[in-house]
């Protein structure tokens, strides 16, 4: 029955979406309120009922009714509770409807908490919020339906692939696609203000709240899911470029480069036309993401649920949004109004860098990716394009971004002083370029690319603590003044060095880690010595463990520095018997901000007792590598609460107008 | 200045040329030069036996594990035989299979072939997902005539089939 009023639900949503467009839009072409008013309503009725409709589609799974084909197909009653919870988002069917379900939950968002917005544009945004909203519950009503039934239901579901079957993956995709779907309604502001013709710093005020919220969750997202490939998968790596990856990391890319223009745009006025066109891209990307990871079109090491025939049907969906997008862009761009003008030495051409950097970043990602595929339509050559290619095309981009950093913020609006800013910066760049030296004398090996990155990392980091002191006039006023202004710093200040520290530790880290990691593998048996580095573990037990859904080997090993315990790692081995699948539980003690990462192997047959393969990783410095994008999204999560206050500002500022 | 431009209008969008400019040419030049020199082609083993890449190169070998094939040694080495319908070929690795390692499963080999014709792999990558065959081995295996289908069992080569 529950199962009945959830697949009713969600075809309602898409009648409700339906009308959500139509009436917006007739409202917005009559100028009428009680339409727009209705087209409202609609938009948070057509929440409300993806809301019914992914809770009953969580009912069926924590209940385990295997009538209802997904379920039966990704879930087993013997998996614990968070993740038969976490099952209902596992699936393509299900994924699809959280995909819905944040759709319809951002146009009632835009409904509901929008009073501010000027009438038209609100009204406009939320018809084309709800076009995108008809494209992808249709798709999932007829194509991807989660609550089919099943004519004859298995006793036993198939469960959950037990690699998902983990905390920081449960929440990888919502996180994911929350960020996704919240560059629709920056889409959708973009296309509402190219109807309008009316691109202003009232509409850039608007874009960034939202891009701020989906960047921050995407952010967060990407992280949780490069943290779970690290001890989960078990390689001892977090980021393998491979294209399901890189489908998650191009609309980041592109939400920074629009977060960056975005200010110009409020700030100055300028940029609009490219602001509008990095509005209309970051949710393509978005669409481009889950058009690859859902079809499986590109081989990928970790993709998901794929459906190559549905995939299809995605693409349509892609091409025809983001088709008209472009279309309309190029149609009415050129009315926009040109803004303020600024020297080629201000905080604008600083910001313009970026933006040229970044999207640059995005097109060599794009090409990377997709080349395999152009390649295959051209010559019929199958090849793979893997880490190689973009740490020779993204690093060098990035890199040259990170060195012009620290120096953008420090430049004043429309005519910017250099000289001033490199006598505020000389000091970190001589401690930077110190920190890299230092790096390439005392770490051995002798890494030189790997030491220039920690001079990077260092210089972004030491960058914004200097725009920081900058602000509150550090050792040129007394302390207590110079705290009193450290306090009253805007929030969004405070999110902007935040972002620009965490990109630096993640800088660090990632260096670290890549250039200075050990690796050590042998067969051991037990009582048997490996040696990595300066430390050793000694394998003292593996005995057979049985956990919920589960049976395991667990290692009981004892790591050394020298003749010191430092900890005890217990790595498993898990035989999942319903799917017939083994994974690795990969046991990390983390030692400072370094990890020492233990894997336990297959067991091998050996004359006398048996030896395990064990393999063990020293990974400096690598929990930097998740602490900084943490930081990051931290800033991003602070920069959006300085929202309201700014708004006023934004208001007041009309007022005087 | 007198050779710019006297309008600022120009005048910008010759600055902001002169910025994009330098950063789309290393873009493009680091592209082209990525996708001459690092990118790897991937074969099958009756593939790789035509195509004869040279000794060292870089590159993927994908195929199905061949049952009974799998050698484990003691020391943490592993031989194995992917084939194809048309030839196999005899891959060492040193390390730890992946999870899904399998007879019979699809895996893909990133390596070089050695002077001897046997293949030294680096990584060995089998998918996550039990029901995944990997995308180059299911076309090259369509293209042979093998391929029977999603969910039909996966073909064995057992007891020499290869070499029919």
């Amino acid at each position: 029955m529950i199962v009945e009023i959830g697949s009713f639900s969600l075809a309602l949503a898409l009648a409700l979406s339906l009308a959500q467009a139509v009436l917006a839009g007739v409202a917005r072409m009559r100028r009428s309120e009680v339409l727009a008013g209705a087209g409202q309503g609609a938009a948070l009725g057509a929440f409300a009922c993806l809301l019914i409709a992914f809770a009953a589609l969580m009912y069926a799974f924590v209940t385990s009714d295997f009538s209802v084909s997904n379920v039966a197909a990704n879930s087993h009653t013997a998996k614990p509770l968070l993740y038969r919870v976490a099952g209902t988002w596992g699936s393509h069917e299900g994924s699809m409807l959280l995909w819905c379900l944040a759709l319809t939950g951002c146009g009632a968002a835009v409904a509901g908490v929008g009073r501010n917005l000027p009438a038209g544009l609100k009204t406009l945004t939320i018809s084309v919020q709800g076009v995108l909203g008809i494209l992808f519950l249709a798709y999932t009503v007829f194509a991807s339906n989660p609550f089919v039934r099943l004519a004859q239901p298995p006793v036993e579901g198939r469960s959950l692939n037990p690699l998902l079957q983990d905390p920081a993956l449960a929440f990888h995709p919502p996180m994911l696609y929350l960020g996704y779907v919240g560059m629709s309604v920056v889409f959708s502001f973009a296309v509402a203000a190219l109807i309008e013709g009316r691109v202003d710093a009232a509409w850039a005020r608007w874009v960034r709240p939202w891009t701020l919220g989906a960047w921050s969750a995407l952010t967060v997202g990407i992280t949780l899911g490069a943290f779970w490939a690290y001890y989960e998968l078990g390689w001892g790596g977090w980021w393998f470029w491979d294209p399901v990856e890189n489908a998650s990391f191009m609309p980041w890319l592109i939400a920074t480069a629009l977060l960056h223009s975005a200010i110009v745009t409020e700030k100055r006025g300028a940029l609009s036309g490219w602001t509008v066109f990095l509005a209309l891209a970051a949710f393509t990307f978005s669409m481009l993401g889950a058009f690859l990871v859902r079809s499986g079109v590109l081989t990928s090491v970790h993709a998901f649920a794929v459906d190559p025939t549905r995939g299809v049907l995605l693409l349509a969906i892609l091409g025809v949004t983001a088709g008209s997008a472009f279309a309309l862009f190029a149609w009415r761009a050129p009315l926009l109004k040109q803004g303020g003008v600024f020297a080629p030495i201000s905080r604008e051409s600083a910001l313009v860098l970026n933006n040229i950097f970044l999207a640059a970043a995005t097109a060599t990602v794009l090409l990377g990716t997709l080349y395999p595929l152009m390649r295959e339509a051209a010559t019929g050559e199958a090849i793979s394009v893997g880490p190689p290619f973009f740490n020779l095309t993204f690093t060098p981009l990035m890199a040259a971004l990170a060195i012009l950093l620290p120096a953008g913020p420090l430049l004043a609006w429309k005519r910017g002083d250099l000289r001033g800013v490199m006598q505020r910066l000389w000091v970190a760049a001589v401690i930077a370029v110190a920190c890299g030296l230092a790096a390439f004398a005392f770490i051995s090996p002798r890494k030189a690319f790997s030491s220039v990155g920690v001079a990077m990392g260092a210089w972004l980091v030491i960058g914004s603590l200097v725009e920081i002191a900058e602000r509150t006039r550090v050792f040129r006023i007394s302390i207590g003044e110079s705290w009193r202004r450290l306090i009253g710093l805007p929030r969004g200040a405070w999110g902007m060095t935040l972002a620009h520290l965490g990109l630096g530790v993640f800088v660090l880290g990632a260096c670290f880690e890549t250039g200075w990691k050990q690796e050590a593998a042998e067969a051991l048996p037990v009582g048997g010595r490996l040696n990595l580095g300066a430390y050793h573990l000694i394998l003292d037990d593996v005995r057979g463990i049985e956990g919920p859904n589960y049976d395991a080997e667990r290692g009981q090993l004892r790591a050394f520095k020298g003749d010191k315990q430092i900890c005890a790692p217990a790595p498993e081995r898990r035989l999942y018997p319903t799917g017939g699948q083994t994974t690795s539980e990969v046991a990390i003690c983390t030692l400072g901000i370094s990890h020492l990462y233990v894997v336990l192997g297959e067991r091998r047959p050996a004359e006398g007792a048996p030896v395990w393969l064990v393999r063990a990783y020293w990974n400096p410095w690598a929990l930097l590598i998740f602490i900084g994008p943490g930081i990051m999204a931290l800033g991003g999560v602070i920069s959006l609460s300085d929202r309201r206050l700014r708004l006023a500002a934004g208001r007041k500022a009309e007022a005087a107008a | 200045m007198s050779w710019l431009p006297k309008s600022p209008k120009a005048r910008r969008r010759l600055t902001l040329l002169a910025a994009i400019a330098p950063v789309l040419g290393l873009a493009v030049g680091l592209t082209l030069w990525g996708l001459s020199d690092s990118i790897s082609y991937f074969y099958t083993p009756a593939q790789a036996a035509e195509a004869k890449p040279p000794v060292g190169r870089s590159i993927q070998l994908g195929g199905l594990v061949e049952g009974g094939s799998v050698v484990k040694h003691s020391d943490g080495r592993v031989e194995f035989t992917v084939a194809d319908q048309l030839a196999t070929t005899r891959i060492h690795f040193s390390g730890d299979l992946p999870d899904l390692f399998r007879e019979g499963q699809g895996i893909v080999a990133t390596g070089a072939f050695r002077a001897d014709g046997d293949f030294e792999a680096k990584q060995v990558l089998a998918k996550h997902d039990e029901r995944y065959m990997p995308r180059e081995i299911t076309k090259a295996l369509k293209e042979q005539g093998e391929w029977r289908g999603e969910g039909a069992p996966p073909p064995s080569y057992q007891s020499g089939a290869a070499q029919q």
